[in-house]
């Protein structure tokens, strides 16, 4: 079924054409379309192994794809190093929280700011107060104002993956890509990532993959449903839900 | 200016400990030791150039080097062939068949000196090259291995096949390396014998000096973003990779910087102890260097040097008294240090030897001053937090 | 050089036959580190030194049947092969519990305490049996050679070595991908936390892995007295040549690291002809080197979903 999607003003700010990828002759994304557009908060559901993680990979360059193309902005993603796909505006959050454990909530979130990133620069690199400004802002933004000089590992799990969040923050990224943000989240800290992902998608775009329709339904502009590697269906999650394969699909026969 | 305390001394503490060091070896040693035993003393301390770049590669890069004995060699090498060169001038080699060139190229049938080693007639050519020749290739294996991401395990393993084939290499090709021997019979630097007591003693205090210049340079390294980039890509590698970093560029550059200071501590070696050989380069001493940091503390650039220093000492003493036990023992230590103290003599001084320390300062009146000290310096990593963050954190 | 082209052929077909030698050596060797590095992810250090107490344990069963039973001299050999895997296995299985248990999450490390392991175990062997090399006495059958033509001269001690490598490798392989055992070995590889759900007992399954590992050092071990004498260091001399080839033929692929093994045999062996020993040894190693940059993974790994 094709998505109902309506007149698009705007160019959208990541396209995805026929890409698809194999690994041993298994397609785990299979002619894969799927445009995300400006200011849009766009998920991504699907039973497990229908591709969604696998996506993420391709577009942040984990993963090469063995054909299709991926334009983010104009640009082509998938002929693109991982570090330039980040420098070019795109964030990513893994599906365990990835943070560095040793470090202070500080640093974690000073680690991305987006200075400083060749070896010399590295090496040279003053903490200014634009740069203590910047963290602040963002800590405030993820609820850890408090914790900015705690140890890392001793955030909460939900804590962690809302600084693993923040890190992608300071980046400024014109396209983020969060995988299961809410996975291991009490029910206050999941309305509080709603309300955070509302909030910052404000001037950019979100793709997020997640299980929870509770939280996909708070969130969500369009919803894709991914299945063996191809889009089953695409709209509203009103449309998606009551969409009959999508139905046989998460059901079974 | 503060900024440069910081970095450089790490603070107060930092800046203790590394006086203390540098008391011990420009002060004491030189004099309470004679000078067979200095001599000594300075040997040892051009392996702590090796310990200290392993700190920075495999403590905080988590790069294991199998093979930091290239560097040291090439070092080693680049300056036994100039002192070598001015050891064969036409007049002291005139009974050789061929005079001018060294012994054992004459010895191996060569008539004329290889092209190789024309260059190094020159002082500042082979100080360029100490440095350069192992840097480059450093870079060149560095690019080849984390340009293609090969795993830590498989660094190890193939850093240790290049120390095994260089070591053949220089043996294999006698009349270029002098084979097995090695170069020796090193006698003057630039006219300046190095071979007198007086002239040891001045070489040992330029190589006390560069360790210490090393340790700073390690420290202002360590205290940057860079260094903590390093212990972030070490434990978290893939989300320093999709921060926007090329993870690659910092392993090369951290590999590259550990092989600089080993190679400055081969040369130390060539000039202080008067010959070099392959000995120093193959698998077996690049991997005592691993244990000098590892029992010194593989996170600890002074901890390096007080492991390179006690082990060998150990080394000397039992291979020289018990020769049947040291190997036993060496090998216990690998075992020890690594399953039960991995972070060397310099973890067991912040859990135990601090406390000690205030504890053995406190049943004594007479050092009632450094009872506040240590209680002032403990609570200084607790209480961090607010200022902290307005400069670097120290490791 | 002025040879006709048989004879060429005749030199070929023999230092190829060299190779074959070295390999199954080799092949031994390596077939123990790849079960241990390519299943369990351990490097092992001291591999070689169980190489060397299969190498001993051969040496100590021929001492002692030429003392007392000298009848049994012609057969003592297969004692000795199955002596040495199970000494050697069993002092890899105490290593196993002692130490390489509380390491695992450390591979660097685990790699350091084994090669003070190996240390240790050089210089044991060194207070024990002395610094000097010993050979093992061979029954008369495997001395001499073999001449299908008259310009060609085939060893047998190498053909019993390579009788013995394929039933090495052959039960190893079936062990791993036939037995129940096999299947529970890779089970707990791919996902200790799920084999360890199902009922796997995953620390025993990791001792008993390193243990038959180092039992096929044992043999490896064995099978070296057919071809060498053995010294205190014996082992050690192949551990790196025997780890590359491990890396090269993609850690976890029997198929390969038999390849890889076969490669780099055949190729330091035919060059070993042409050039000095060292200068083929260099060659080879740096063409393994090589390829490694290009192939990473090693030559038979398959692309997997992470």
């Amino acid at each position: 079924m094709n998505s109902p999607a309506g007149f698009q003003a705007a160019k959208p700010v990541l396209s995805i054409e026929g890409l698809s990828v194999s690994f041993d002759g298994f397609k785990a994304v299979d002619n894969l379309n799927l445009y995300v557009d400006r200011n849009e908060v766009h998920v991504v559901i699907g039973p497990n192994g229908a591709g969604k993680t696998t996506l993420l990979d391709l577009i942040c360059g984990k993963t090469k794809a063995t054909a299709g193309s991926i334009d983010f902005d104009g640009r082509e993603l998938s002929k693109m190093r991982e570090y330039d796909i980040v420098r070019a505006g795109v964030g990513r959050k893994f599906q365990n929280p990835s943070i560095y454990e040793n470090l202070t909530v500080f640093e974690n979130l000073e680690m991305s700011y987006p200075k400083g990133r060749k070896v010399f620069g590295a090496l040279f690199f003053k903490r200014s107060a634009e740069v203590i400004a910047r963290v602040e802002e963002v800590a405030a933004e993820i609820f850890l104002s408090e914790l900015l000089d705690m140890q890392a590992d001793l955030l909460s799990h939900g804590q962690k993956q809302w600084l693993e969040i923040g890190m992608l923050l300071m980046q400024d990224p014109a396209l983020l890509m969060l995988d299961e943000p809410v996975a291991g989240m009490s029910v206050s800290e999941r309305v509080q990532t709603a309300e955070l992902l509302n909030r910052i998608s404000q001037g950019r775009s979100v793709l997020v993959i997640e299980h929870d329709m509770e939280f996909v339904k708070s969130i969500a502009h369009r919803v894709t449903v991914l299945h063996q590697g191809t889009v089953l269906a695409e709209g509203s999650m009103e449309a998606v839900q009551s969409n009959p394969k999508v139905i046989e699909v998460y059901l079974g026969h | 200016m503060k900024n440069a305390y910081e970095s450089l001394l790490g603070g107060k503490q930092g800046a203790i400990g590394l006086l203390v060091l540098a008391v011990l070896i420009l002060v004491v040693f030189p004099l309470a030791l004679d000078s067979f035993r200095l001599s000594m003393v300075g040997k040892y301390l051009t392996y702590a150039f090796v310990a200290v770049g392993l700190v920075l590669c495999w403590g905080y890069g988590g790069i294991l080097s199998l093979g930091q004995g290239i560097f040291f060699g090439l070092g080693g090498y680049c300056m036994a062939m100039f002192l070598k060169l001015e050891a064969s001038d036409p007049e002291s080699t005139k009974i050789q068949s061929t005079p001018g060139i060294p012994d054992f190229m004459d010895w191996n049938q060569i008539t004329e000196l290889p092209m190789m080693w024309q260059p190094f007639h020159s002082f500042s050519f082979t100080l360029l090259a100490v440095l350069a020749v192992p840097t480059l290739l450093a870079l060149v294996i560095g690019i080849a291995m984390f340009k293609r991401r090969v795993g830590d395990v498989y660094f190890s393993i193939v850093t240790q096949a290049i120390a095994a084939i260089l070591t053949i290499l220089i043996i294999g090709q006698q009349g270029l390396t002098g084979g097995v021997n090695g170069i020796t019979d090193l006698r003057t630097l630039n006219g300046w014998d190095i071979r007198d007591d007086s002239s040891k003693l001045i070489l040992y205090f330029v190589n006390a000096a560069l360790l210490i210049g090393c340790v700073l340079l390690g420290r202002f390294v360590l205290t940057s973003k860079l260094g903590r980039l390093l212990m972030a890509m070490r434990d978290k590698e893939e989300r320093v990779r999709f921060s926007g970093y090329d993870v690659a560029s910092f392993k090369i550059f951290v590999f590259c910087l550990a092989a600089a200071f080993s190679a400055i501590g081969g040369a130390m070696f060539a000039l202080q102890v008067g010959f070099m050989s392959p000995s120093f380069v193959g698998i077996v001493p690049s991997i005592e260097m691993v244990i000098f940091a590892a029992v010194g503390g593989r996170m600890s650039l002074l901890g390096a040097v007080y492991g390179t220093l006690l082990v060998s000492f150990g080394k000397t003493y039992f291979s020289e008294s018990f020769p049947e036990l040291w190997l036993y023992l060496m090998g216990g230590l690998f075992i020890v240090v690594v399953m039960y103290f991995p972070n060397g003599l310099a973890g067991l001084w912040e859990s135990h030897g601090r406390k000690w320390l205030s504890r053995f300062a406190l049943g004594n009146k007479v050092f009632g001053q450094s009872v506040v000290k240590a209680r002032v310096m403990s609570p200084v990593k607790v209480a961090t937090p607010q200022p902290s963050r307005e400069l670097e954190t120290t490791p | 050089m002025d040879v006709s082209l048989s004879e060429f052929g005749a030199i070929a077909i023999m230092q190829g036959f060299n190779g074959l030698s070295v390999f199954c050596v080799l092949l031994l060797m390596a077939l123990g580190l790849a079960i241990i590095f390519g299943q369990m992810g351990v490097i092992n250090m001291a591999h070689g030194e169980f190489l060397t107490v299969g190498a001993y344990t051969t040496y100590v069963i021929s001492s002692l049947t030429l003392q007392y039973f000298p009848a049994m001299q012609p057969y003592y050999f297969f004692f000795a092969i199955i002596a040495a895997f199970v000494i050697a296995g069993a002092l890899g299985w105490l290593v196993e519990s002692l130490m390489i248990s509380k390491l695992y999450h450390r591979p660097l490390d685990t790699l350091l305490a084994t090669w003070g392991l190996s240390l240790v175990m050089q210089q044991a062997f060194r207070s024990i049996f002395g610094a000097r090399e010993v050979g093992a006495e061979m029954p008369a059958w495997i001395m001499g050679s073999w001449a299908p033509s008259e310009a060609i001269d085939i060893p047998r001690n190498g053909l019993f070595v390579m009788g013995l490598t394929l039933l090495c490798t052959v039960t190893i392989f079936l062990m791993l991908y036939r037995s129940r055992w096999g299947l529970q070995v890779r089970a707990t590889m791919q996902n200790r936390v799920m084999s360890r759900a199902v009922g796997i007992n995953t620390k025993k399954v990791d001792r008993m892995t390193f243990a038959l590992g180092c039992g096929v050092a044992g043999v490896a071990g064995a099978a070296f007295t057919t071809i060498g004498s053995t010294g205190p260091t014996a082992g050690s001399l192949y551990i790196v040549d025997t780890f590359l080839t491990v890396v090269f033929g993609g850690a976890a692929s029997l198929v390969g690291t038999i390849a890889s093994a076969f490669s780099i045999a055949q190729a330091q062996s035919l060059m070993e002809f042409f050039l000095s020993g060292s200068m083929a040894k260099v060659l080879t190693l740096s063409a393994v080197i090589l390829i490694l940059m290009v192939r990473p993974q090693g030559l038979f790994s398959s692309k997997v979903r992470k």
